[in-house]
């Protein structure tokens, strides 16, 4: 909707971002402790999807095909993801704070797939994210009701967040400390701080197909979306189906949510910060901010990933750590703008 | 025909707000809203709306109950400018203006040149021109009231609602701000506390008092003293210009403690 940019500059604007994006995934794959160069990445790539032999190492080949080409598309995926959720909860909730994890809706997410895992429901990639995706809505359901039990407004959903966030963050200590072994209680970490170190396939598919429907969805609701900017009589006056629209996009940003913690455990401050970035690239129209902030969040956790995985080598940050150290910043700089706004 | 409400109730928290209110505005007229805070105005709006579905009664657009139209075929014939609007987002006012075409476009069709000219129109008989680009936020109270009527304007309504637009603008701007709505060529609703400036603007009034209408017809009728006293609980000198019949109220100080107006 924004009126600062003509077609052709927002399509200019979404192409660069996704050579960007390109670029990103491809250079990024080539760091690491063994040797690779962006030919090596495009030669394999280009072997696995039938492009002729590529006349690299099987173990290069493995290194780019099996470990770090799906961990780098899952971050990527996961920056894009969240990103729209964020962007998606700030512009309904009309607030600038809102987040899936500031919410705790990750948090609870994490509970869900913990117990899921940890009772040994169902198997699998699915089974995981349907766990997660049960935590998710009853986290932002149990929100939704302490935000409208204490009056309703847009700053008391943020405190109801983060009583949330600390519940289920306590609940996933409690079932991981009392009822696992060693070994899942040292995987509370990746649950908790976020990880992108077992990607695999089947992750980014599935976290694929569900973050390209969800923002999907969402560009539909874009006109929506921005009816809400003067709240949601002022939607409804221009002819916005406002419960409908606020129950499915909260529906699509707690399944694309429980998607992404379920693969990635809970990575914090992408859907935060992020889309404040993109905003101010784009304007607050939606049907340009909506790519421009998935682009923008893929790009982010491609590198905060990559530093993640090779700062310290051999040993590995959490990713959520990394976000968190550039996000609290971030979030400090957003707070003191609107400060001065106010 | 226009909008119409007949025999409209609105409760909320177990509280009648709006008690059976039937009220009719005659095509491109201009109809006042009068009554202390708390009357009722306000809700009505909202019910004329379709903001709010009445408890009683209907609200009735071309004898179509409003609760079995679309909202958004409303919104393309009735727009609302609420008391107070306020944004979080950096907008600047041709993005607000443009917001009024949402009801009139598909999610994924480009802008047609018939949304370019209404927002055009827009923003031509706001006088806004000059401060296309400039944000929201810094807007004074009265260009912040002229963007949002802009917006109404841009959704090409045949009724136009307006909840105290002349709240917090001086009087400059107040009396700028009612010439340009009573030129519209649109149906008008504006809820007003100003009585003067009430019998300037509008061909009709309606007078609230605790939900219910307690005077209905044109200004030099319904502006009497007795009514004035009664339903605000003040004393007023009200006289009739002899050349055109226009009507000013003056008020008088209280001598003793106010009468507690009608509950």
């Amino acid at each position: 909707m924004s009126a600062r940019h003509s077609t052709g500059r927002r399509a200019g604007l979404h192409l660069a971002g996704l050579l960007a994006l390109a670029l990103s995934i491809a250079v990024a794959i080539t760091i690491g402790p063994a040797a690779l160069s962006v030919g090596d990445v495009a030669r394999v790539v280009g072997e696995h999807l039938g492009f002729g032999e590529a006349g690299v190492s099987r173990i290069k080949d493995g290194i780019v095909w099996e470990l770090r080409l799906p961990r780098t598309l899952l971050a990527a995926v996961c920056g894009a993801g969240l990103a729209i959720c964020g962007a998606i909860m700030q512009s309904l909730l009309r607030n600038p704070l809102a987040d899936p994890f500031v919410l705790g809706i990750s948090s609870g997410a994490s509970t869900g797939a913990v117990l899921v895992m940890i009772l040994g429901l169902g198997a699998g990639a699915i089974s995981l994210s349907a766990g997660a995706f049960a935590g998710a809505l009853l986290a932002f359901g149990l929100v939704v009701v302490l935000a409208a039990g204490v009056g309703g407004g847009t700053d008391r959903i943020l405190l109801a967040g983060v009583a949330g966030t600390q519940l289920f963050s306590a609940l996933t200590s409690f079932i991981v400390t009392s009822s696992a072994d060693a070994e899942q209680t040292r995987g509370v970490l990746f649950w908790l701080l976020g990880s992108l170190a077992g990607a695999g396939w089947d992750q980014v598919a599935l976290c694929g197909a569900v973050t390209l429907l969800g923002l999907a969805v969402c560009l539909l609701c874009a006109p929506a979306l921005d009816a809400f900017a003067f709240g949601q009589d002022a939607a409804a006056a221009l002819g916005v189906p406002v419960a409908w629209v606020r129950g499915l996009l909260l529906v699509v940003t707690a399944l694309l949510t429980a998607a992404l913690v379920s693969a990635a455990g809970a990575i914090g401050f992408v859907g935060l910060v992020l889309p404040h970035a993109a905003r101010l690239l784009t304007g607050p129209g939606h049907r340009v901010l909506l790519p421009a902030t998935a682009l923008i969040g893929a790009i982010f956790l491609v590198w905060v990933d990559t530093a993640a995985r090779t700062l310290l080598d051999p040993q590995e940050l959490p990713v959520g750590v990394m976000t968190a150290l550039i996000g609290v910043p971030a979030f400090a700089a957003i707070l003191y703008r609107r400060r001065a706004v106010a | 025909m226009t909008v119409h409400a007949r025999e409209v109730s609105w409760s909320a928290g177990g509280r009648l707000i709006v008690d059976a209110v039937t009220l009719e505005v005659a095509p491109g007229s201009t109809l006042g809203l009068l009554g202390p805070n708390g009357s009722g105005k306000s809700s009505l709006l909202r019910l004329l709306a379709g903001l709010r579905r009445p408890s009683g009664g209907a609200v009735l657009l071309d004898e179509h109950d409003l609760r079995d139209l679309r909202r958004r075929h409303v919104a393309r014939r009735l727009a609302l400018v609420e008391q107070h609007a306020g944004t979080e987002l950096d907008l600047c006012v041709l993005d607000i203006v443009r917001l009024g075409r949402i009801p009139h476009r598909r999610a994924w069709t480009p802008d047609r040149p018939e949304d370019d000219r209404a927002v055009a129109a827009a923003i031509a008989s706001t006088d806004l021109q000059d401060k296309l680009a400039q944000s929201w936020s810094t807007l004074s109270g009265g260009e912040r009231q002229r963007v949002q009527i802009a917006r109404a304007l841009a959704q090409e309504p045949r009724e136009l609602l307006l909840d105290e637009p002349t709240n917090h603008l001086d009087i400059h701007h107040q009396l700028d701000l009612l010439s340009l709505v009573a030129a519209l060529p649109v149906t008008t609703v504006v809820a007003l506390h100003d009585l003067n400036l009430a019998a300037m603007f509008c061909d009709q009034l309606v007078v609230l008092a605790a939900g219910r209408v307690v005077a209905a017809g044109t200004p030099a009728a319904v502006l009497t003293p007795e009514l004035i006293q009664r339903v605000y609980g003040v004393r007023a000198v009200v006289t009739a210009d002899p050349e055109t019949g226009a009507v000013a109220v003056r008020f008088l100080a209280h001598r003793s403690p106010p009468r507690s107006p009608i509950p």
